[in-house]
């Protein structure tokens, strides 16, 4: 039984990972850019990582570094790209539903005088291929596209507008981030971001692939490490869990993709015959969406009420709404989709939950709407 | 007419919840204001007149304007 429904933050360690984990932190706590015994072996170790995780991605070995989380390789990926793009122009294209990682790589590319153009969404969350190509210009650095929203679920048109990008030639940065290890890895990109920690390997492990001959220039000190590309290197013995973990999940995927697909089809039926004024986001078909990620949020219900109760009944979630960030404005996803942002929540399915884990979310979901719907004053409207 | 609900200060889901609690004192193409200078309100009040079958009218800075459809 599993009451954890955040497996599109994190997933829970995949055991594959832990098994890999354990032998790497006997023989690859070394530093692999030591030549002695100790280094060679850890070398090895980063190196087979290395080439497994490329050949899940469908990148060459040489063309993946490996950073210390999604965030880390979205930042050093994009602004490399814009600093190796300097000479073209220092414009940047983007969805307005990017993780907010991009987001805010994308502000800062403006504070220091850059210009950047956010693509819109439709009511699924969804960006127009047209209007993306449209924003491509002859000074465009750098744009970027996930292949699936991370809040929602939805999968964006990567086709059209990678052909697009080709065409203007400018390079495509894509976050992979959400849907690795659930959908087949994007064909085209020039930059691929993935993060381990979402698809059961362990935290502090993110990918940054960069196509041969894309151009890239790091914007921080010179260092060896993966490459020049990020300094310092990553611990080799996670490096090694989050490529065991994702060869493991890739052979699983078809599976288990299905599996999940069909207890998220469950809830998206059951949800709204179950709880009165509920808005279901995201794509209805299930070919347009993550197998494993459903969100939906409910009228006059706080987003933070609403995932307190639940965790008290067990069930971890989380939330765009904006009493349940930091910042105290709701989710840029959900305003752009013009969903509703109160009484959000998202859920993140994974290998560990079950069809009576579902049952047991879907029993305990109503009386808990119901409950702070009565308090607040707002039953039977 | 028009009634207007001043939800200055209030956090959502509060000024949506007022929204749903007066619509019913302005007739059948009536319209109700209300302002409110939570952000979130920009997103959940149209969305609201989209959930429960009313017309989000438009909004000017803090203000946002409803017609009762029903």
């Amino acid at each position: 039984m599993s009451g954890y429904f955040d497996a599109a933050t994190a997933s829970p360690l995949h055991p594959a990972a832990r098994a890999a984990l354990e032998v790497a932190l006997d023989d690859g706590w070394a530093d692999p850019r030591r030549v002695h015994r100790e280094g060679r072996q850890a070398r090895r170790l980063l190196d087979a990582a290395r080439a497994s995780v490329a050949s899940s991605l469908g990148a060459r070995a040489d063309e993946v570094t490996f950073a210390s989380s999604g965030t880390a390789a979205v930042q050093l990926g994009m602004l490399g790209a814009l600093a190796g793009g300097r000479r073209r122009g220092r414009h940047l294209v983007a969805s307005a539903v990017e993780h907010s990682a991009v987001l805010a790589t994308a502000q800062m590319h403006e504070r220091d005088g850059g210009t950047v153009d956010l693509v819109g969404v439709d009511r699924l969350g969804r960006v127009d291929a047209d209007a993306f190509a449209a924003a491509l210009g002859p000074e465009t650095a750098l744009a970027c596209l996930q292949t699936a929203n991370h809040e929602v679920g939805t999968t964006q048109p990567l086709g059209p507008v990678a052909d697009a990008a080709a065409a203007a030639g400018v390079p495509l940065l894509v976050d992979a981030a959400a849907s690795t290890g659930r959908l087949a890895p994007p064909a085209a990109w020039d930059l691929l971001v993935a993060s381990a920690r979402k698809w059961g390997g362990p935290a502090g492990v993110g990918v940054l692939a960069v196509r041969t001959g894309t151009r890239w220039r790091s914007v921080l000190p010179d260092d060896e490490a993966e490459a020049g590309r990020f300094p310092g290197g990553v611990p080799v013995p996670l490096a090694v869990a989050a490529a065991a973990a994702l060869e493991a999940v890739e052979a699983e995927r078809a599976a288990e993709s299905a599996r999940l697909a069909a207890l998220v089809d469950r809830l998206r039926a059951e949800i709204p015959r179950r709880v009165p004024d509920v808005d279901l986001l995201g794509d209805p078909d299930p070919a347009g969406r993550l197998p494993h990620v459903l969100a939906f949020s409910c009228l006059y219900v706080a987003g933070e009420a609403l995932m307190t109760e639940l965790d008290r009944a067990g069930f971890s979630v989380s939330s765009g709404s904006s009493c349940s960030s930091s910042a105290l404005t709701p989710s840029h996803v959900l305003v752009a989709m013009g969903a509703l942002t109160h009484g959000n929540v998202r859920l993140g399915l994974h290998a560990g939950v079950g069809d009576d884990d579902v049952d047991a979310f879907l029993d305990a979901l109503p009386p808990i709407v119901a409950g702070l719907r009565e308090r607040a004053g707002a039953d039977g409207r | 007419m028009s009634l207007r609900l001043d939800c200055t200060g209030q956090l959502c889901p509060l000024p949506v919840l007022e929204l749903a609690r007066r619509i019913g004192d302005v007739e059948v193409g009536d319209t109700v204001v209300v302002v409110s200078d939570d952000p979130a309100a920009a997103s959940d009040i149209p969305a609201w007149c989209r959930m429960r079958g009313h017309e989000f009218v438009g909004a000017a800075d803090t203000s946002y304007e409803v017609r009762r459809l029903r």
